[in-house]
């Protein structure tokens, strides 16, 4: 079995004329697992896998493949496979042909041509021509390319673009497959839903530079989670936590707890002999994290103290306030710089939200949470964009808006008041009330 | 070993879509019927077959008719080889097959060396294609009117090399304006245009200018006839009292080899090295 080998990009920046496309990149990717690569179009995903394949020249800083560059491998399709886009054939040319052209190139045995191509599902149109071929068929062909060397790292850019439903559904399955083996598996989207089922790490690009690093979990806070709880009976579920010391919060449709584990609230409920209607843990919805991350409102320590070191920190913090607060230009320059300061100093916050400067521009968007059904999906790890939204859901949601409003309006005093068990967290002040 | 791969994989991408064949078919019928209308009109005036009077052409003697014949290969044909080494790597753009290239052949020198290799090899390929194909109907048609094919002169089988040795290196600087140009309607378009209409009416303005025939010696074509020895262009302006020598047979050679260098050369380093987006 083909080994995995790490990824590493080292301060990766690449400027095409007064254009920064990526900015100091740092980012490491293991074997073994699927490495999801996140970011909306023109955030530097595509020219940071070129520039790890060799085929763009970063400006500065290295992408390594085992600590090698690309162009240093020995056996470079026996060691990568990468399909970057959907369109590299020359359409006369047929599939078989296509592969047997590169198996050439890479000294690999032409027996693989046919290997691969019964491996993504396009052994019976390996003779016809690409041109007559669907995009779908494409992707798998692209998908055929990279498997020709047996190569321990895979690099797919969108690889599920054009592909049907059950084609995604395999095209996950496989990926999958190839990692558990001990490869080493990058692929990127714009989408995270369609990547949230398949990666168990993340790496998410926004502006050229890294905002998140690490797996799915990680993308949101424990706090960020509460546990919706029902029964016929409510008041007897009223009082057994009440009497369990847990706080809850009234909704219409049942309780919603904070600070326990969905077991425990249903081991509580169990123990007062309460037949329970509705046990669910809830939390916002990755796709909105994702969002928050993209667009700066979110912060996320990963991004913050890069493998590289330290000093990128306070830039970047600096960065993200700028990016939310719609009067930071009218502020003296002190002033960010000293908060962002303060942020980078709070790293043992796993999560730390945008400070008060956000007031403004957070209030819109508060607004538009209560519309937004999207806002808090199902319970995780499923999201499901067709999930029928129900009354409950609604209102569900609205409730965990105002725990989530990026805005991080000055903490809601009813909440810190429902809360006695705040952590011993020295910052949570500052803090604590954007997050719970 | 990764240049045999390289050279390998280019001879499979060559020949594994339809353009070798179109090509060669065309290049087939062009030349092949050029060299035996030629050879049957020059052939009967030569014999008196058609009067001198009726036709206002140069008579050509028996002797020098059967090298002006085999030697249309290249004298009409070279745009030929110029388009195959121009598709070459232009495809590569059209196509935007750069990528998996390059992926299988990270060091970008050996990618294109590979193609120059490959080059050669079509070049030489083409280049008997278009000798049989002018010399199986001229020396035919010549034989038919009675005049000697040269078929057992030396001479016409060392004229028979150069001709190769022209294709081979018109397909070098076809990749060498291939790797410049990028752009494939731009590429072909500019090679048609250059060698269908610039580069023979500066030849024939040539023809009636000393002062300019100096310099268009120098043109590729010029130097592509200089190198096989014999051309239908060289044979009229001589007839019709041309006083500028060719190039030696060997510097014609050196100077289209010179042209391919010298665009291989700038297409590798400010066109073949960039980035692949």
């Amino acid at each position: 079995m083909p080994e995995g080998h790490v990824l590493e990009f080292t301060g990766v920046t690449k400027r095409f004329g007064p254009v920064t496309a990526v900015d100091g990149f740092s980012a490491r990717v293991e074997p073994g697992v699927v490495t999801g690569f996140l970011g909306p179009n023109g955030a530097g995903k595509t020219t940071s896998l070129r520039i790890l394949l060799g085929l763009i020249a970063a400006t500065e800083g290295t992408a390594t493949i085992g600590g090698k560059r690309y162009a240093q491998l020995a056996h470079p399709l026996q060691t990568v496979g990468a399909a970057l886009e959907a369109s590299s054939f020359h359409p006369g040319r047929s599939a078989a042909n296509h592969l047997t052209v590169y198996a050439h190139a890479a000294g690999i045995p032409a027996a693989r041509v046919d290997d691969a191509l019964g491996a993504v599902g396009l052994a019976d149109v390996a003779g016809r021509k690409v041109g007559g071929f669907s995009l779908g068929m494409r992707q798998r062909l692209g998908l055929a390319y990279t498997l020709l060397g047996d190569p321990g790292v895979l690099v797919l850019d969108e690889p599920s673009n054009g592909l049907d439903p059950e084609g995604i559904k395999w095209m996950r399955g496989f990926l999958r497959e190839l990692a558990n083996q001990g490869r080493t598996v990058l692929v990127s989207s714009h989408l995270l839903a369609e990547i949230q089922q398949t990666a168990q790490s993340l790496l998410i690009i926004a502006r050229g530079r890294l905002v998140f690093q690490g797996s799915l979990g990680e993308l949101t806070a424990q706090d960020e989670y509460a546990t919706v709880v029902d029964a016929p009976d409510r008041a007897a579920l009223v009082t057994a936590l009440t009497d369990a010391g847990l706080p809850f919060e009234q909704l219409r449709t049942g309780l919603a707890v904070r600070g326990a584990e969905t077991t425990a609230v249903g081991a509580i409920a169990a123990a007062a002999g309460i037949a329970l209607s509705t046990l669910q843990r809830r939390g916002p919805a990755l796709e909105e994290v994702f969002l928050d991350l993209v667009n700066g409102v979110r912060v996320h320590e990963s991004a913050l103290a890069p493998p590289s070191g330290g000093p990128v920190a306070a830039p970047e913090a600096a960065e993200a306030e700028a990016g939310v607060a719609e009067e930071a230009a009218a502020v003296e320059p002190e002033e960010p710089a000293a908060e962002s300061a303060d942020e980078a100093g709070t790293t043992d916050a796993p999560d730390t939200d945008t400070d008060p400067d956000a007031d403004e521009a957070g209030a819109p968007e508060a607004e538009e949470s209560t519309e937004d059904a999207a806002e808090f999906g199902p319970p995780a790890p499923t999201w499901d964009a067709d999930h029928p939204t129900t009354d409950a859901d609604v209102e569900a949601d609205r409730f965990f808006s105002q725990y989530d409003a990026p805005a991080g309006d000055a903490a809601p005093p009813a909440d810190a008041e429902t809360e006695p068990d705040a952590e011993p967290d020295t910052d949570a002040d500052a803090e604590g009330g954007e997050q719970r | 070993m990764s240049l045999a791969n390289a050279t390998r994989s280019e001879l499979t991408k060559q020949f594994s879509t339809s353009m070798w064949w179109i090509l060669a078919l065309v290049l087939v019928v062009y030349v092949g019927s050029t060299a035996g209308g030629l050879a049957g009109f020059f052939g009967a005036l030569a014999t008196g077959a058609i009067p001198a009077g009726d036709a206002n052409a140069p008579a050509i003697p028996e002797e020098v008719l059967p090298p002006l014949i085999y030697s249309l290969a290249t004298a009409v044909g070279y745009i030929f080889p110029l388009l195959i080494g121009t598709l070459l790597v232009t495809g590569e753009f059209r196509h935007k097959t750069l990528t998996p290239t390059f992926l299988a052949t990270p060091r970008r020198g050996v990618a294109l060396t590979g193609k120059l290799l490959a080059g050669i090899l079509m070049g030489a390929v083409y280049g008997a294609v278009a000798v049989v194909a002018t010399v199986g109907p001229g020396a035919g048609i010549l034989a038919a009117l009675g005049i000697g094919t040269q078929l057992d002169d030396s001479d016409t089988w060392a004229m028979i090399g150069r001709i190769v040795i022209a294709f081979v290196l018109w397909v070098l600087v076809g990749v060498g304006v291939g790797t410049l140009v990028r752009n494939q309607v731009a590429a072909v378009v500019g090679v048609i245009a250059f060698t269908q209409f610039l580069e023979p009416i500066l030849r024939t303005v040539a023809g009636f200018v000393d002062s300019v025939a100096d310099a268009a010696r120098f043109l590729p074509g010029a130097a592509s006839d200089a190198l096989v020895g014999a051309s239908i262009y060289s044979s009229l302006n001589s007839a019709t009292g041309d006083t500028v020598a060719p190039l030696e047979w060997w510097a014609g050679g050196l100077v289209l080899l010179a042209y391919g260098t010298v665009l291989l050369l700038l297409g590798y380093l400010f066109s073949w090295r960039r980035d692949v987006s």
